[in-house]
């Protein structure tokens, strides 16, 4: 029940805003998140915007992981 | 995340190698699907144990509140209004979908929103909201009766069945049945309350979490973490779920909760009555609150013979030992409600573990 899918905004029109993924549109309330954009990603659950996604730390987190393994196959850890 | 890194990570995993038996818990029911799902959990090296914790709503929502409804909806010809997961779950006596099927209205909505819009629709009818849920759903749940107040709605109310996860992991970690040595800690219940509510496992029981996502990327750096915390021996709750998960969780959401909800004890399924794991709606708001508007008095709460979800969601035993699984319990016919949820544990061995 804490599934909440990630979604693109493509208008906000008053009290509500159409948010968008895999080329399907729903209204979403956003008071928990009033400062949202157009283009902005965030995650909706339940029809409500409970958090906008932060891009940045995602390719972060990335970059991050792809160190951790650069660093594991030089000490061989990695097995064949 | 990459494709290949993905891959790379997944070899990581599978390669792992665990000097003793590690046992994990994963709190949430999402994450419990998503791990089988995914086929994360069959990249599991043999001594990594994954624990199925107390992290689905429906699961974990006893009888008794089943029974409330169906006798308040019974007495005043009530609409009643509910996630679709709540539909087959046994109440001592019956179910929402035998009653539906005997007449009583019940309708599935996707948001509590829907619920709200039926009460505009529908001003010559009471419309009672099934708010069973967690951190994730309660700020949804206060938001419709801000709106109904706003709107003037008179035949609009909740019944709260709302519960808060850190507590319950308290209790589970207090009781001490069983060993747990780390945890993934929910992604979306952290999204709205951050990461500082559940310090407290490593700072009350020197025990390492992970707060983790849901895609298999998600999964698997999550686990890789909780890993290298345990072999250094690092007692400290992290965030491997930045991108949704800010430090202090969402303000707004918390500001909404506290608003319309206060804290009070809760009954869970298996855990029995928990100090500070339930949310009740304040006095201000009480005329939404379907429990006050309402009054009933349900028949005395039935356990069903041999359901052993109790135990299962306190991490004593896995699906396949209870005596009931893929027996006389399953999904076409739940004995309990792990069986129904699709985020029960019980619901996902029977789909996915069975081969």
């Amino acid at each position: 029940m804490c599934l909440a899918i990630p979604m693109t905004i493509t208008k906000i029109d008053g009290n509500y805003a159409i948010a968008m993924a895999n080329g399907v549109e729903t209204q979403v309330n956003f008071a928990m998140m009033p400062d949202i954009k157009i283009n902005d990603k965030v995650l909706v659950h339940a029809g409500f915007i409970i958090e906008k996604l932060d891009e940045e730390q995602a390719r972060e987190i990335e970059e991050t992981w792809a160190e951790y393994y650069a660093i594991l196959e030089k000490e061989e850890v990695k097995p064949a | 995340m990459d494709r290949e890194l993905v891959k790379k990570l997944a070899d990581v995993l599978k390669n792992r190698k665990l000097p003793e038996e590690v046992r994990i818990m994963e709190v949430c029911g999402t994450h419990t699907a998503e791990f089988f799902r995914t086929g994360v959990k069959d990249l599991f090296p043999e001594n990594l144990i994954l624990i199925d914790g107390p992290g689905c709503p429906v699961c974990v929502t006893p009888n008794s509140y089943l029974d409330l409804v169906i006798e308040i909806a019974k007495k005043y010809n009530a609409i009643l209004a509910t996630f679709g997961d709540m539909i087959k779950v046994p109440s001592s006596y019956s179910s929402l979908a035998k009653e539906k099927a005997d007449g009583m209205d019940i309708r599935i909505v996707y948001s509590p929103l829907d619920a709200l819009r039926m009460a505009e629709e529908n001003p010559d009818r009471e419309i009672i909201f099934l708010s069973v849920g967690f951190e994730t759903t309660a700020p949804a749940e206060a938001i419709i009766i801000m709106e109904a107040e706003k709107k003037g709605l008179t035949n609009f109310s909740i019944l709260s069945c709302n519960k808060l996860t850190p507590p319950a992991v308290d209790a589970l970690l207090s009781a001490d049945e069983v060993r747990i040595d780390g945890f993934i800690i929910p992604g979306h219940v952290s999204t709205i309350t951050g990461r500082e509510p559940w310090n407290f496992i490593a700072d009350k029981y020197g025990k390492p979490g992970v707060i983790s996502g849901f895609e298999a990327h998600d999964l698997i750096t999550g686990v890789l973490a909780l890993l290298d915390l345990l072999e250094k021996r690092e007692a400290v709750v992290t965030n491997e779920y930045k991108t949704a998960v800010r430090e202090k969780g969402n303000p707004n959401a918390l500001k909404i909760i506290d608003t319309v909800f206060e804290i009070c004890p809760a009954e869970w399924r298996g855990l029995g009555e928990i100090p500070g794991s339930g949310l009740r709606i304040r006095d201000e708001y009480s005329r939404f609150d379907a429990k006050k508007k309402f009054p009933a008095t349900p028949p005395p709460v039935k356990e069903h013979a041999g359901c052993r979800c109790g135990d299962l969601l306190r991490g004593i035993i896995t699906p396949p030992e209870c005596p009931l699984f893929d027996k006389v319990c399953s999904p076409e016919n739940a004995v309990g409600p792990c069986m129904v949820s699709s985020e029960g544990p019980c619901s996902a061995y029977y789909k996915y573990w069975r081969r």
